[in-house]
């Protein structure tokens, strides 16, 4: 049996956007910053794109940049946020703890720069504070940057609550919206979001490409010089299939988003469910305020690699937080910012499975992680001692 | 490309001498939680020579693969050959290791290294005997 659970990470490109990128990769062949009808086809395709990225979110067209994905969007949000910060003085920029590196290390790159960075806690479940970012704005604070839904843990942050408070307070208002993008409703006027980051393999889009929202008025920095494409904000010849593809993507899975989301909340929950019979095992994030089909959990005793390892040998592709599978000695930064110490983090599995996902290899999964978890723990010197008494359970 | 190579694989996934000796007269263990590792060796030794050997393994699948293979390298061995024993050829032996898992190959060697100190401060008149092999501690 093969599986694939791990649609957080990339998804399959739909039919649908194969058959909307095939063109351009052949007949519309045009460079679209040229004047004669091959390149104006090939630019109609892209402004095509954009007006229906932007109604899907609610948007203006000329408010949508394409990028090469998600990472870019949030660099260039927070760094054109800061630049406009910088010239009135306010070099204050509030985010949360469990950010994506895109975000976080472009944030370490500012403090350098002498900006002040103040990153919210989260709680236990995962949930920013909204109380706790009113707190925290300051007289010089230029944004607050938040994550729509986390893409370990899958918590969904309280975005309108957040866009109320910055829209009062007159503070720009960034959100990486990668994992939330075609599985959840967005809408960037009813939130009051100022910028908003999307990547299309998440939704079943090709890799390599994404978009950034950036409300009108906001004057976006380019990170790439050279030319005068997406308004002299991001030069570069634009990724015409992949463009083309991203907004057939969306646009499907707007079409089916409440279908999607019901089957996806219901594997998500007999999963949960299932693990969940695990001893010594602990659900990570929100219960309810969850992404439909994310489900991470940590489960004492053993380490995630070598649960991948094995699951993948069972033919499930799924992932961990563990140090061993980011290539660095500690585990990931969201287990712990909710609280979950080294031990217990660095044996984390996240299964985010597909809405084609079968009834049969929801059971299947749910087996398996069940074998593989008894197995390891088996031979763990850690559960030895837990068992014994000799070191307490945490979870 | 794969992570690891077959043989770490093989290792891997059929860990040779897994388990636990009750009456084992050397018991080593290194690494902790926190970092991910954690490796327990346990020899029994007759007349100088590792003659069983076992290990518990918390950690990665090179952790496991390197524990496996350090037992096979050193069972049935002298325990002087055991005491020189390396994680240079503990990773040489599994084929190789990616770069950052070589501290998996170090601490199987560490832990070998701590049973066999463990045997000797159980019985110390046999460190003269093998004082040879030690020096290099």
């Amino acid at each position: 049996m093969k599986i694939y659970a791990d649609n957080a990470a990339t998804t399959r490109m739909s039919r649908t956007a194969i058959e909307a990128m095939l063109p351009c990769l052949d007949e519309i062949c045009g460079n679209p910053s040229s004047l004669y009808s091959e390149g104006q086809r090939a630019k109609e395709v892209i402004e095509t794109a954009r007006k229906e990225i932007a109604q899907i979110i609610n948007a203006d067209p000329k408010e949508i940049i394409f990028t090469s994905g998600g990472s870019e969007a949030d660099n260039q949000a927070i760094l054109s946020a800061a630049a406009i910060g910088q010239k009135s003085g306010k070099r204050h920029i509030i985010s949360s703890a469990i950010e994506h590196h895109a975000v976080l290390h472009t944030l370490n790159k500012l403090e350098k720069l002498g900006f002040e960075i103040t990153l919210l806690p989260v709680h236990e479940n995962g949930m920013i504070r909204p109380d706790e970012l009113k707190e925290a704005i300051r007289e010089d604070t230029c944004l607050v940057t938040v994550m729509f839904a986390n893409n370990e843990i899958g918590t969904i942050q309280p975005i309108k609550e957040i866009g109320e408070i910055c829209r009062a307070r007159k503070v720009l208002f960034h959100t990486d919206a990668v994992q939330a993008v075609g599985h959840l409703p967005v809408d960037v006027a009813e939130y009051h979001i100022d910028m908003l980051s999307a990547s299309a393999h998440k939704f079943h889009g090709a890799k390599g490409v994404g978009f950034l929202y950036a409300k009108k008025g906001i004057r976006l920095s380019s990170l790439i010089e050279g030319g005068a494409q997406e308004r002299g904000r991001r030069a570069g010849t634009e990724n015409v299939a992949g463009i083309a593809a991203m907004a057939a993507a969306l646009k499907e899975s707007i079409a089916n988003l409440d279908r999607n989301a019901a089957r996806l909340t219901a594997i998500r929950n007999r999963l949960i469910e299932g693990l969940s019979e695990i001893p010594h095992s602990a659900l990570n994030g929100d219960r309810e305020k969850r992404l439909p089909s994310n489900v991470s959990f940590c489960f004492e005793g053993i380490e995630g690699e070598s649960l991948l390892l094995l699951l993948d040998d069972k033919g499930i592709s799924a992932s961990s937080g563990s140090a061993c599978t980011s290539g660095s000695l500690d585990p990931s930064h969201v287990l712990l910012a909710i609280g979950r110490v080294h031990d217990v983090a660095h044996g984390s599995l996240r299964l985010t499975p597909g809405e084609d996902t079968t009834d049969e290899e929801v059971e299947y999964i749910i087996q398996a992680v069940k074998d593989v978890v008894q197995y390891l723990r088996s031979f763990s010197p850690v559960w030895r001692d837990l068992c014994s008494g000799k070191i307490k359970h945490i979870i | 490309m794969a992570l690891y190579s077959d043989k770490v694989m093989d290792h891997f996934r059929h860990p040779r001498n897994v388990g636990v000796i009750e009456d084992a007269d050397g018991v080593g263990e290194v690494g902790n939680a926190k970092c991910g590792d954690i490796m327990k060796m346990y020899l029994k030794i007759d007349d100088d020579t590792i003659t069983d050997v076992k290990f518990e393994t918390f950690g990665c699948g090179s952790a496991i693969a390197s524990s496996s293979m350090a037992t096979e390298l050193i069972k049935g061995k002298p325990v002087s050959e055991a005491m020189t024993l390396t994680n240079k050829a503990v990773a040489e032996a599994l084929d190789g290791l990616p770069d950052y898992k070589m501290h998996c190959s170090v601490l199987a060697e560490e832990a070998i290294r701590n049973a066999l100190e463990d045997y000797y401060t159980r019985h110390p008149e046999k460190r003269g005997e093998n004082a040879e092999a030690s020096i290099e501690d």
